[in-house]
């Protein structure tokens, strides 16, 4: 039993070690192939011995890496958000989007363009947060505000119906004033405009809600077991609730307004892991953040190639590339555990 | 429940959803009193109000009716047979299936068929049926595996749906800007031909499945227990899972066929008539019906008018309805 164990902990952090080989080739992948090949010796230059008259060096230090960079968190926050989503609901069907996150920071996102068309992208960004933040609160209190509580299930339909709800009137404002077109583009999500004051903004909010993810990943695994058994071992379910509420806000607020809403790898990312590793949220959570970061690389690379010069909605790419992976597991497994 | 409340429930639906047909009779780019409605209905009218009314307005308010049913419906089994709250026809990929048939069929036959030419506008509806099928048999056999799983039949739903989804997606890039357009609004739910003969097509899908679900209402409360007990307790779980998922992407398919992928319909509606009478199935499918119908009737009435001559997409105004009674009903629970 207790060899047992020991094997699989090293089985899990080959997973890691591998996940992060293949994020290591893809981002590599990522800064080489573009509407120019650079060449590999190239990238190294650029980062040690940087020339600021070499036009490669450039695009390097200022598109390629900025995207790189910027795709690999999204992916991994966009994972870490949905698997605390679905240990939190209990619902292989919960997904970051679901907390009403995605929908909020489109409002936010709609009302500026509307209303204060002059602010800057920056003020766009910041709008964004506002709004799917304003929401994630609407959503908690609604979940949380009658008799019974917190149920899983309520924060769920809770969830799922502000969300449609906010969807809507962002839909009407868009269309009264026009914004229909900036509005699919930011929904369809892409990694175009990554640039290093995007990255950062991602990096330092994103990180935020990784720690809280992490620090409360062992009483997720509790959660994940019902509300019941975790009270009955001593846990203060609404604390915990609240801290992942956080962190997913924080974790899909960073992704969703660098991003737009890449769908699909916050779904299904999770559940691979879930499939090779089982229900243990210290590793689910860690092992979810390299693969959806390797996922959203590589996709970013199929993406801008498929149809180049124009750049096809990367939450396609993944759904393509995870699907067939995805389904295979399910199959095999029996998708147990939720 | 008791049988009185129950009949007063029902009453109240029925009324409510004659109240607002009677009223989309009304409304419209050209309006009609009631009383001028009255006079047509008894052959006084002019022949353009006759025009209006029983060529346009009318099959369009049949159309809702029926649509709205069959995804509450649709919905109401979904839920049962997964025994998952989230699931709705949407989510599992039967939208995403028939809309992919739709780009395709758009994307391979325009240079065939012209898209506004009335073989187009019959045969799509053909295409999305398939498309829901096909979506649903697939679905079916990778989730077999001696025997369905519920859990594995949500997940490769998901995955399933993410695939058509993205196949949708790519294909439709490829379009011209009018093509895609057509698609984008086909996607966001529009009851697009009000005609009598799509009325016809859909009638019998709900005629021969709603009551069938309704009939299988026992087995349906029997399956939302898990599969140990139903089958301990008889329920024959495997043959009778297989007909009821039929039943859904029938009906499911039939309804998007004619209006769409309208969203959130298929999941609400179930949800606040199991708030409202309780969660077995032989009082709760009925109501659920009754909503649906009621909701989507009322949300086209929204979506033709409240921006008239702009229409919205109908979806966008369902969610709008009946989000904050839905969300009054969890606080309430």
């Amino acid at each position: 039993m207790q060899a047992n164990y020991h094997k699989k902990q090293k089985l899990h952090f080959v997973y890691i070690i591998i996940g992060i080989l293949f994020l290591g080739l893809a981002m590599i992948g990522s800064i080489i192939y573009g509407s120019t090949d650079i060449h590999l010796s190239t990238i190294f230059d650029s980062i040690f011995h940087f020339n600021h008259d070499n036009s490669q060096h450039l695009v390097i230090r200022e598109i390629r890496l900025p995207r790189g960079i910027g795709s690999a968190f999204v992916g991994a926050f966009l994972a870490v958000a949905g698997a605390i989503m679905q240990g939190m609901t209990r619902n292989p069907l919960a997904s970051p989007s679901i907390m009403g996150v995605t929908d909020g920071a489109g409002l936010g996102l709609v009302t500026v363009l509307a209303f204060f068309p002059a602010l800057s992208t920056l003020g766009q960004t910041y709008a964004a947060f506002i709004g799917a933040g304003i929401t994630v609160i609407v959503v908690f209190i609604i979940g949380n505000a009658s008799k019974t509580g917190l149920t899983p299930v309520k924060l769920a339909l809770a969830g799922v119906a502000i969300g449609t709800f906010v969807q809507s009137i962002t839909s009407i404002i868009s269309l009264h004033f026009q914004l229909e077109k900036q509005l699919s583009f930011w929904i369809a999500g892409g990694l175009a405009n990554t640039d290093w004051s995007t990255v950062k903004i991602l990096i330092i909010t994103g990180t935020v809600g990784l720690i809280i993810a992490l620090f409360i990943s062992n009483s997720l695994t509790l959660l994940s077991l019902g509300d019941d058994v975790a009270t009955g071992l001593g846990q203060k379910n609404i604390l915990i609730k609240g801290l992942a509420i956080i962190s997913v806000f924080m974790l899909t607020g960073a992704a969703v307004t660098t991003a737009g809403a890449v769908g699909f790898i916050g779904l299904i990312i999770p559940h691979i892991v879930r499939f090779l590793v089982g229900n243990d949220y210290r590793w689910i959570l860690p092992i979810s953040a390299v693969f959806g970061a390797v996922l959203l690389v590589a996709s970013d690379i199929v993406a801008r190639m498929v149809n180049a010069p124009y750049e096809t909605p990367v939450g396609a790419i993944t759904s393509i590339i995870g699907v067939p992976f995805f389904l295979y597991l399910a199959r095999g497994r029996g998708g147990s555990n939720l | 429940m008791k049988k009185k409340k129950y009949m007063l429930i029902i009453s109240l639906l029925i009324l409510a959803i004659l109240a607002s047909s009677l009223l989309s009779l009304n409304l419209g780019v050209i309006s009609i009193s009631p009383m001028e409605v009255w006079n047509t209905i008894i052959g006084q009218g002019t022949k353009q109000q006759e025009l209006v009314l029983f060529d346009f307005r009318l099959p369009g308010i049949v159309l809702a009716l029926l649509i709205g049913m069959g995804l509450s419906v649709s919905g109401s089994v979904l839920q049962s047979i997964t025994q998952n709250e989230l699931a709705e026809p949407g989510i599992i990929g039967i939208n995403a299936g028939a809309g992919f048939f739709i780009v395709l069929f758009i994307y391979f036959f325009q240079e065939v068929i012209p898209i506004n030419s009335s073989l187009s506008i019959f045969s799509m509806p053909i295409f999305a049926l398939l498309g829901a099928f096909t979506a649903a048999v697939i679905i079916y056999l990778l989730s077999w595996r001696k025997g369905i799983n519920p859990i594995r039949l949500i997940l490769v739903g998901i995955g399933v749906n993410a695939g058509f989804g993205a196949a949708l997606i790519i294909f439709q890039l490829k379009m011209d800007p009018q093509d895609f357009r057509q698609v984008t609004v086909w996607l966001s739910g529009d009851i697009w031909n009000a005609d009598w003969l799509f009325v016809y097509a859909l009638l019998p899908w709900m005629l021969v499945f709603i009551p069938f679900v309704i009939w299988k209402s026992n087995t349906l409360n029997v399956m939302t227990l898990t599969d140990s007990i139903a089958s301990s307790l008889g329920a024959r779980v495997e043959a009778e899972r297989l007909w009821l998922l039929f039943a859904a992407v029938a009906l499911a398919g039939a309804s998007v066929a004619a209006g769409g992928g309208i969203a959130f319909l298929g999941l609400v509606a179930p949800h606040i008539a199991k708030r409202i009478v309780g969660p077995l199935h032989q009082y709760m499918i009925p109501v659920a019906t009754l909503i649906g119908a009621f909701i989507l009737i009322t949300a086209d009435i929204l979506a033709q008018n409240l921006f008239s001559p702009t229409s919205l997409p109908v979806g966008v105004i369902i969610a709008l309805l009946s989000t904050p009674y839905f969300i009054y009903l969890l606080l309430k629970a």
